[in-house]
């Protein structure tokens, strides 16, 4: 069943988003600055557009595509709300690693 | 060029290199998408995605005066990073084994919504995907809408409250 051909099938844009959402992880799990992290936050969420997209044009299908649309909305208003969070939290002291970060409790 | 830029975002010490390798990363899926035929997905990536988000963290980073340099070097946990690369191998393989297995699967389904192709004209993607949002999703597109509205105020409120307190 193994049968990857050369020319980009859409195997290799699964194979190509699984990788990204890879390397998104990584670099969640490893940095320490919270706007890095919301950037693999992104990588991760590009990983999973790229599938959506992909797996629409597999099969015939419009609704990846506006899943896809969805999920840059909710990233949009995501990545707002997150940096606000960031803003607001970093003006008062100047550490800039999230172990210092747990004073989100009201 | 892809996973050039990702790679980037995670290496690069500086945050402002880091964006920078995003913007690399966004255009080059924003290529892929063009190459699949979501000619809009593509506009709109470019558009929100580079246009506005990346321009948000970089407004960001330069408003704290937050960019320096992160020591790369050291582990806040013992044994944190070497963990983190384990995990990250063992997703990516089980992804790409998944995928690979599952090769001739998704190749046999061919009912759904036709994608346009070049006889329906250049815009026919943009169009269908109108009409699937507008009648379909037209409840989802709306509460999206109030997200939106409701993402934009909390933030101008978090960021408002902080600066009342600190006076």
């Amino acid at each position: 069943m193994i049968s990857l051909s050369l020319t980009p099938t859409s195997s290799w844009y699964l194979i190509l988003s699984a990788i990204l959402f890879a390397i998104g992880t990584f670099g969640v799990l490893v940095r320490r600055n919270p706007l890095v992290m919301f950037m693999c936050i992104e990588l991760m969420l590009n990983a999973v557009n790229l599938s959506f997209v992909a797996l629409a044009r597999e099969l015939n299908d419009i609704n990846g595509q506006t899943i896809v649309l969805f999920v840059m909305v909710v990233a949009a208003a995501e990545v707002v709300v997150g940096l606000g969070i960031i803003v607001s939290i970093m003006r008062n002291r100047s550490a800039m690693t999230v172990d210092d970060l747990a004073e989100l409790k009201g | 060029m892809v996973l050039l830029g990702a790679v980037g975002v995670i290496v690069r010490k500086h945050p402002v290199h880091a964006a920078l390798s995003l913007v690399l990363t966004l255009f080059g899926v924003a290529v892929l998408f063009v190459a699949q035929e979501a000619h809009f997905l593509a506009a709109v990536q470019v558009i929100v995605y580079a246009g506005a988000i990346v321009v948000l963290f970089l407004f960001v980073i330069m408003l704290l005066g937050v960019d320096r340099v992160e020591n790369l070097r050291t582990d806040p946990l013992t044994a944190q990073r070497p963990l983190a690369i384990i995990t990250c191998l063992g997703l990516a393989g089980v992804l790409v084994a998944a995928i690979v297995n599952g090769n001739g699967v998704f190749n046999e389904r061919g009912e759904g919504i036709n994608l346009p192709d070049l006889q329906n004209g250049p815009d026919a993607n943009t169009v269908q995907l109108a009409e699937s949002i507008f009648s379909r999703y037209v409840v989802a597109f709306e509460v999206t809408s109030v997200l939106l509205v409701i993402a934009v105020v909390g933030t101008v409120l978090l960021t408002r409250k902080a600066k009342a307190s600190a006076k």
